[in-house]
């Protein structure tokens, strides 16, 4: 069995609690954007990405009362049932919370694998909630959100670890 | 003597735990809202706390429009200037013909002891975006509580009903469109003067006519209107056109699937229409019925 290739590690500067919830904010901001037509099936569900992002490399700076109130925001926001979106970010930050040890050793396209399943799987909980409650089957472009969000993850990667980067020149201040 | 190690580091419960904490209050937040309707208050709450994010969100577009506004060509605004005084035109005419029309209708009512059709208030708002929720057809406007929206009020643009109010925060309101699935509106079809009900599919741009018997009257390119038998929607509003028309004598009831003719795609701009003046008294006012049915209270 070959060696597990080391990924050189870099030093990054401790992540600011402000900062976490900026990000989550930001994140409820963009889900609030009033998108339209086919892009509302496309666009990822930011929150999701976000708070599955923090629980993989802070895990222990944010926890399911974040995820889940976040979820309950996002209930009100889009006038649908309440706790569905709550339900579903606390089972996907168990998942980050539970694998973070796994994924933050890997490289950035491997950790797209772990992304994606875990995204989909949010979105399957949210489905089974709107099902049991007697709504239809939406088609399958209702699983699209998820593949672009897994795609965004590189971006979502280098721009949250910006703010920890060491500057270069350290004596510039 | 048995000594227990003092733990390293205080990490609380397990994250299972939490998960299994978490996971049962959205289960029980899920079915006292999906059964119950308890959630009214809480929801005002947090529509609150989420209200200034949502008001930030729909600025982007909304100034987007406003540079697109300003950049119109010159071209472009005499074509419209054209178009709109020929329209004008057009309906000065119309309203000529409608004013004698609405005098000797008065007058013929009057005679018939027959109460007046008054116009219904309304109040204006925007529609700041639409839910993302792919389950259902819905879209917040931004009148609330603060501009005396009621839930079940009616709401319309200017080429006819989108919807019907749902659920009120102070600020805002959710609409829910006559295209969501379950949502219904009795509807009158204008040529004819049949009625019937018309339900929302969950699909845009397609409505059904339910129950409507094989051999009804119902042909493509009918326009259906509410017919405001339900108190809320009031009578002689647009609502869609009847595109197909399916009669399969297999079957009890013949398929009739309608359009929309409006809808949140044709502006951002509508009216949540006012209560119906001077309607007849609810009959509930009757001696209670020996057996009530257990039915959602609508007030």
């Amino acid at each position: 069995m070959a060696a597990r290739p080391m990924t050189p590690q870099e030093l990054l500067l401790p992540v600011r609690p402000g900062f976490i919830i900026l990000t989550l904010v930001a994140a409820l901001l963009a889900n609030l954007l009033p998108w339209s037509g086919w892009a509302l099936w496309l666009v990822p569900d930011f929150v999701a990405l976000v708070v599955l992002y923090w629980c993989i490399e802070e895990p222990r700076k944010i926890g399911f009362l974040a995820a889940w109130s976040l979820g309950l925001l996002m209930d009100i926001a889009e006038g649908s049932l309440f706790g569905q979106h709550a339900l579903a970010y606390s089972i996907l930050a168990y998942a980050g919370i539970a694998l973070h040890r796994r994924v933050q050793r890997f490289s950035l396209a491997p950790q797209i694998l772990h992304v994606i399943p875990l995204l989909l799987f949010t979105d399957l909980v949210v489905l089974l909630v709107r099902v049991l409650a007697g709504a239809d089957f939406p088609g399958y472009a209702y699983f699209l959100g998820s593949l672009t969000g897994a795609a965004l993850w590189p971006a979502l990667y280098y721009l949250l670890k910006l703010p920890q980067r060491p500057r270069s020149d350290p004596d510039r201040v | 003597m048995e000594h227990t190690t003092p733990p390293l580091f205080r990490t609380g419960l397990t994250p299972l735990a939490r998960l299994m904490i978490f996971a049962l209050i959205s289960t029980v937040l899920l079915i006292a809202d999906a059964r119950f309707n308890y959630l009214t208050p809480l929801r005002q709450v947090a529509g609150v706390i989420i209200y200034p994010l949502q008001r930030i969100a729909a600025a982007p577009a909304a100034m987007g429009a406003r540079i697109a506004d300003f950049f119109v060509t010159h071209a472009a605004l005499r074509r419209d200037n054209l178009q709109l005084s020929s329209k004008n035109l057009e309906l000065a005419m119309a309203a000529q013909r409608t004013a004698a029309l609405q005098e000797e209708n008065t007058r013929l009512r009057g005679l018939l002891g027959v109460r007046v059709h008054v116009g219904v208030p309304s109040v204006a708002a925007e529609i700041l975006y639409a839910a993302r929720d792919p389950f259902s057809r819905k879209v917040m406007i931004d009148r609330g509580q603060q501009g005396g929206i009621e839930a079940g009020r009616p709401v319309a643009d200017h080429v006819g009903i989108i919807g019907q109010v749902t659920r009120v925060y102070p600020w805002l309101s959710e609409v829910t469109l006559i295209t969501d699935k379950g949502q219904l509106v009795p509807v009158l079809n204008v040529r004819t003067g049949l009625r019937a009900v018309l339900a929302g599919t969950g699909d845009d741009g397609r409505l059904e006519l339910r129950f409507i018997p094989l051999t009804a009257d119902f042909q493509v390119g009918d326009r259906l209107v509410t017919s405001g038998i339900d108190g809320s929607y009031p009578p002689g509003l647009p609502v869609a056109e009847v595109t197909q028309v399916e009669r399969n004598t297999a079957y009890l009831f013949a398929g009739i699937t309608c359009k929309p003719l409006a809808g949140p795609s044709t502006g951002t701009q509508v009216l949540v229409l006012g209560p119906q003046p001077g309607l007849p008294e609810r009959p509930q006012d009757k001696p209670a019925e020996p057996a009530p049915k257990k039915k959602k209270g609508k007030t």
